[in-house]
């Protein structure tokens, strides 16, 4: 990668090349996935992963009915019916999920069901997931999307343009999407880290993401194989510390598409605390994208509780 | 080319008070979950204790000779310690000159046979080796953690298969030696006195070991005083392969156990892996005869790193080149040069990453960072950083707490010193490492040949042509480009000045095993 010269509405600035080495990185990322997280702590962690979960549905075959039910989950992903058995191991009751993640013509259904609750709604805009639209129209999608109730836009950026080494339209298109956000919704950027490929470029996505005004950087649609990985995540995370000290502002990180295991959730656990460190361990900093995550965190938790699995049948599917 | 971010809009540089205001900037709705205490517990990581009943320790060891475990004729013990808890693990026999005697005897009428099997047949039975050790590597990992104060995770993922690793490597040598050495015909040398440090004990008796053995010699070896349990099971293991009684002989004991191993006529070869000091006194002391020697002594390895590595993985390589096996290793990249213009960077980072070494009891699978080898060793540490203290330059140790109890360090560095500094020079062998900055790739090299040692370095640039140039220019045994600490029985290890002479591992660690 070359630095990259931008013009923004200050002015020019450099995105300076940072060398990541393959080698290197993939080998800290495996160190993560040694720790030995038991007992407490991985109660601990089964909790925090459930309260980090923006739960996801991104089909064409989404209906009303499908959002409802995904919400249902949201607020209450297991019957309250259990909660003596969990109260017996001195574990408190499960909680909700931090959002649920629709596609922006379920977002007023979505609104409906979750008023009041805390949850927050998350629209994956912007030509979601190719982003192959021209910019008036995303930003459209954006504006209606927030009318509609969501709180949290998340965009992907133009990886066409990114990938033709037109990093200004890259900067441009984010910039854009979060003058509409402005204070009305959170923006998270998708790099599709899958496309790019190589941990220098989504280094270098990283950074112009965050630049042009992200809350939150995310790996991936789901939709692109492969999608969120342990040291792709670690390359966005220390591109979130640098960018930190040298501006003081701090975004989150969310990890999408893949993570489908507890133990594996519990693995990001130990990346964002040893790589971050205290204060970062919150839905307010880190986000888990996620479909199925849910119903193994939940039987990873009646285990804790009780020392066997729960059978499958008694979850709801949704 | 530096970091040179220009900022744009109103993103400045804010106070460090003024971050928690920006965190809340977001919409309200988003302060609306509950923080929870989940995260503190989970941070915490609940202890994750291996369990150690698998391993059965004698109140009194004794002697391997000939194939059996005899009582030592000395009548002597010494006390063998658990450094983590700095209680008693057991008694340890201490060989004297007649049980020297009947080793190197037993190794003798071994090797009139062993010497002449067919390298095939050899490398059978150090196949057999390998694989046992592999199948009991649990019983290795938890025994060396308990007696040398090692991480169990660094004695379960380096230690074992790597001591495993190199009796498979040198099984496949056994019976092509003829064909390693165009235009030489190769024979054994005899019996071989070898002698072994506390760092890593049942590696470096494999190091040792397995090539003496693929070359049809048979061994006689002494290990550390601190740490002769794992070198004694693997002695089981070898009754275990069927290995022919006195191929190798085991004897325990301290210093004068050594010397006279050392001094004995019948021994042909010595290799040596140890302090520099003991080094010379042992090239002294067989100066003269036609003993072949080897020795694998101290270092006090540069780690350079130029403006243009990739940081973050460099910082890796740092951590790793210091911290692992508490620094306990004679290739420790125990100085830090880095270029001028990304020291503190470089510092800031260190300091951070610091700040999530778990240090502490070394059976708990989280542990990143041990007990110390011996209260003698703890000792010696604390005074060079006091020393290094009261010289100057920048002090910095990691926050953790450390047990109370067993012999503990907390990982630390000197910024800001200079190669006139003790601590600069000195190798510390503990979790202590120097920083000095440079500002030319010229530079770089005179001070990182600025050394009586010479065993290895690192390099971190992400610039190819540059790694090239510097590594052909310095002087040490082993260098690592962007990576430390890396092993492999396939790649020769070996230092050059007062780091000693000789190669171990590839088919280089073959040659000091042969005559041709």
């Amino acid at each position: 990668m070359p630095d990259i010269k931008l013009i923004g509405p200050n002015g020019r600035f450099v995105v300076p090349h940072h060398p990541i080495d393959k080698v290197a990185i993939e080998e800290r990322a495996q160190t993560f996935t040694k720790r030995s997280i038991k007992k407490e702590s991985k109660q601990a962690g089964l909790y925090l992963a459930i309260e980090m979960m923006d739960l996801t549905t991104l089909e064409g075959a989404d209906t009303p009915g499908k959002v409802k039910t995904l919400c249902a989950k949201a607020k209450q992903p297991l019957s309250p019916l259990y909660f003596s058995i969990l109260e017996k191991a001195k574990l408190p009751p499960i909680p909700s999920t931090a959002a649920v993640c629709v596609y922006p013509s379920m977002v007023r259904t979505a609104a409906e069901q979750l008023a009041g609750s805390g949850i927050h709604i998350a629209a994956v805009a912007t030509a979601f997931p190719s982003g192959q639209l021209p910019l008036s129209l995303k930003l459209k999608e954006v504006d209606a999307a927030i009318k509609d109730g969501a709180d949290e836009i998340d965009m992907v950026i133009n990886r066409g343009a990114f990938l033709s080494g037109d990093y200004q339209t890259v900067f441009d298109e984010i910039l854009a999407t979060k003058e509409v956000c402005r204070d009305r919704a959170h923006l998270k950027v998708i790099l599709e880290t899958g496309e790019l490929q190589t941990y220098d470029k989504i280094r270098a996505a990283s950074t112009i993401a965050m630049e042009a005004g992200a809350d939150f950087i995310k790996t991936s649609t789901g939709k692109v194989q492969p999608a969120a990985t342990i040291p792709v995540t670690l390359v966005m995370l220390q591109a979130i510390l640098d960018f930190e000290r040298e501006t003081g502002i701090k975004i989150g990180m969310k990890p999408a598409g893949g993570i489908r295991t507890a133990k594996q959730a519990i693995h990001y656990l130990v990346m964002v605390n040893e790589v971050m460190g205290e204060g970062w361990l919150d839905p307010d900093w880190f986000r888990f994208g996620a479909s199925t995550l849910l119903n193994d965190v939940l039987k990873q938790i009646y285990k804790e509780a009780t020392g066997q699995y729960f059978y499958q049948d008694l979850f709801s599917i949704d | 080319m530096t970091k040179k971010v220009t900022k744009k809009k109103n993103k400045k540089p804010l106070a460090k008070s003024s971050v928690a205001a920006i965190s809340k900037k977001g919409p309200a709705t988003h302060e609306k979950n509950k923080k929870t205490s989940n995260g503190i517990k989970f941070q915490a990581y609940s202890p994750s204790l291996e369990a150690t009943n698998i391993v059965k320790i004698p109140e009194k060891t004794q002697l391997f000779i000939g194939g059996k475990f005899v009582p030592a004729k000395s009548g002597e013990w010494m006390d063998n310690f658990n450094p983590a808890t700095g209680k008693l693990l057991g008694q340890i026999a201490v060989g004297n000159t007649e049980d020297v005697n009947l080793a190197v005897q037993s190794a003798e009428k071994a090797y009139a046979s062993w010497s002449k099997m067919p390298g095939i047949e050899r490398a059978k039975y150090l196949f057999r080796i390998a694989r046992i050790m592999q199948e009991r590597a649990r019983e290795f990992a938890v025994l060396e953690t308990l007696d040398g104060g090692k991480p169990i995770k660094e004695s379960r993922d380096v230690d074992i298969p790597l001591a495993a690793q190199h009796f498979f490597y040198y099984a496949g040598w056994a019976d092509k030696l003829d064909y390693a050495f165009p235009g030489t015909k190769p024979s054994p040398v005899g019996v071989c006195g070898q002698i072994i440090p506390w760092n890593f004990p049942l590696l470096m008796a494999a190091w040792k070991i397995a090539p003496a053995l693929a070359a049809g010699n048979t061994v006689v070896l002494k290990p550390a005083e601190q740490t002769p349990l794992t070198a004694l099971l693997l002695a089981e293991v070898f009754t275990e392969a069927g290995l022919p009684e006195g191929v190798v002989n085991i004897v325990t004991g301290a210093g004068a156990t050594g010397a006279a191993l050392v001094a004995h006529p019948s021994v042909k070869k010595i290799a040596f892996t140890g302090s520099t000091d003991i080094g010379k006194i042992i090239a002294r002391q067989i100066a003269g005869t036609n003993k072949k020697l080897t020795l694998e002594l101290g270092g006090k390895s540069a780690h350079i790193i130029f403006e243009d590595a990739a940081i973050d993985q460099a910082i890796e390589g740092i951590i790793n080149g210091i911290f692992f096996n508490q620094g306990h290793v004679c290739c420790a990249g125990s100085r830090v040069l880095v270029e001028e213009t990304i020291a503190p960077l470089v510092i800031n980072k260190l300091k951070k990453r610091m700040r999530s070494l778990r240090v502490g009891n070394p059976l708990d699978k989280n542990t990143d960072i041990g007990a110390i080898n011996s209260f003698e060793q703890l000792e010696k540490i604390k005074g060079l950083v006091d020393l290094g203290k009261q010289e100057g330059g920048d002090f910095y140790e990691s926050e953790c707490e450390i047990p109370k109890q067993g012999f503990f360090h907390r990982p630390c560095f000197f910024s800001n010193v200079s190669s006139g500094h003790t601590i600069a020079k000195t190798e510390v062998f503990g979790p202590v490492l120097a920083i000095q900055t440079f500002r030319t790739p010229d530079e770089a090299i005179q001070k990182a040949n600025d050394t009586p040692y010479g065993l290895a370095a690192g390099i971190w640039s992400e610039k190819g042509s540059k790694i090239h140039a510097v590594a052909s220019k310095l002087r040490a045994g082993v260098i690592w480009a962007n990576t430390y600490n890396k092993f492999d029985a396939a790649s020769p290890f070996g230092g050059f000045k007062e780091s000693g002479f000789g190669r171990e591992g590839g088919l280089q660690g073959l040659i000091p095993y042969l005559n041709f």
